[in-house]
């Protein structure tokens, strides 16, 4: 069966876009799929360092696109588990460098031989995140209870159903069930309110996520 | 230079070339604009493009694929014009114009009230999530939510069967007649005609509500009864 292919986003920055890639990547290949995972933040990579293989990176996406190496030489397999791989993006170029064609390209290449493509997208709505949505068959929104946070999940939802992405799923990160029960901080209902979306998780505060990182 | 199959017109901007397309399958359109190019590439090489696409209704990987293609053999897509405010909405998520400027004669600020009746309205089957911006001539009623980020402008009256929280103007073209009104009136910022009313707080148990101009033009807001 070809993969799917699903792209988390956000609008804003700092959310947990890539932690949540990073760990929902582990997720699916502990329960035994073949994954493989797309830094589409070019110029500002992250993933590679979340999954400690920042220093095996030889070949990146762009290389893969200008035809510098082979798709295969670009993808790392994970230190532990041996069905995951990581496309790192290219740190010392920008998103102009791809364009949403040459990710559906690539992805049509990589659909064959995975059960998951997932990609992480850049914040904002320009060029990087239309890369990074172009291939998806499913798109993942990840916000956090704050009122900005909330606003661009809210624009991000909107250009996906324009073009014709869906409304995509939700997952509220960093929820803080004190701050929530005093009133200082957004509830998941006030958050569902606005954006009247499909919520598929709910991910509470933990420092332990930024030790571990 | 009309071709026999003439699917469509180029003609000359001061900044460009203005294409307008018939009313054709978008197909057909793509290719005999694509033949046209090609045909002539010494013509085309480098220019700016303006498509006047007529009631089309284009969705973005239609536009997309046709930038792709343009950019390719050096054509440079800048503005979209349509009819549609669905294709005019995928342009401007693209970035691209969706109006090339030409002198218009001056429209008169002034707003008749009787001509309202006769104005049309838009009706709006959706939510409007941030960043959607509605323009429209006519009357506005939206079945659904104006979330903050949203704006509406209509010259006459804005009706919202749902949360307003947006930003809505009526009246934009001075009608101090028009009337805003939603079951929830919570905007961010309300205006009508010229009068602006920044951020209503949130009510606790919403009541449908309407807001208009009063006696002493002043925007207020009083509940929204039938009658």
């Amino acid at each position: 069966m070809p993969a799917q292919v699903i792209t988390i986003t956000s609008g804003k920055g700092g959310v947990g876009k890539t932690t949540t890639v990073a760990n929902l990547a582990v997720a699916l290949a502990l329960e035994g799929a073949k994954v493989v995972c797309i830094d589409g933040d070019i110029g500002l990579r992250n993933l590679d360092v979340i999954l400690g293989l920042e220093n095996r990176i030889v070949y990146d996406i762009v290389d893969v696109i200008e035809g510098r190496c082979r798709l295969k030489q670009a993808m790392i397999r994970d230190k532990k588990l041996p069905e995951l791989y990581l496309i790192p993006a290219a740190q010392t170029r920008d998103k102009n460098a791809v364009s949403p064609s040459d990710m559906n390209r690539l992805i049509k290449d990589l659909r064959n031989d995975f059960d998951f493509v997932l990609i992480d997208s850049p914040a904002g709505i320009e060029r990087g995140f239309k890369n990074a949505i172009a291939a998806a068959d499913r798109v993942i929104v990840v916000t956090n209870p704050e009122v900005s946070a909330v606003r661009d999940a809210d624009r991000v939802i909107g250009i996906l159903e324009s073009e014709e992405k869906g409304p995509g799923s939700l997952i509220i990160n960093r929820l803080n069930p004190i701050l929530v029960k005093n009133h200082d901080m957004l509830s998941s209902d006030d958050v569902l309110d606005l954006l009247a979306v499909d919520l598929i998780g709910i991910v509470p505060e933990d420092e332990g996520v930024i030790i571990g990182s | 230079m009309n071709e026999p199959n003439s699917l469509l017109q180029i003609k000359g901007l001061r900044d460009g070339l203005l294409v307008s397309l018939d009313d054709a399958p978008w197909g057909d359109q793509r290719v005999a604009l694509l033949t046209q190019v090609d045909g002539q590439p010494a013509f085309f090489q480098g220019a700016r493009l303006a498509l006047d696409v007529a009631s089309q209704v284009l969705h973005v990987n239609d536009l997309v694929e046709l930038r792709d293609e343009l950019s390719e053999r050096g054509i440079f897509l800048w503005a979209v014009i349509s009819e549609s405010p669905t294709t005019e909405k995928t342009a401007q998520l693209l970035g691209l114009a969706t109006r090339i400027s030409k002198p218009r004669p001056e429209e008169s600020r002034k707003f008749a009230v009787e001509d309202l009746g006769e104005e049309t309205a838009l009706f709006l089957n959706r939510t409007l999530r941030s960043g959607t911006r509605i323009e429209f001539s006519g009357h506005v009623v939206v079945m659904g939510d104006v979330n903050p980020g949203a704006e509406i402008i209509a010259d006459g009256n804005v009706m919202i069967w749902g949360r307003l929280r947006g930003m809505v103007h009526a009246g934009a073209k001075g009608n101090r007649n028009a009337v805003i009104c939603a079951l929830d009136l919570s905007p961010m910022q309300l205006r009508i005609a010229e009068e602006v009313a920044a951020a209503l707080k949130p009510r606790e148990n919403p009541k449908p509500e309407v807001a208009r101009i009063n006696k002493d033009g002043k925007l207020q807001s009083e509940l929204w009864l039938p009658g």
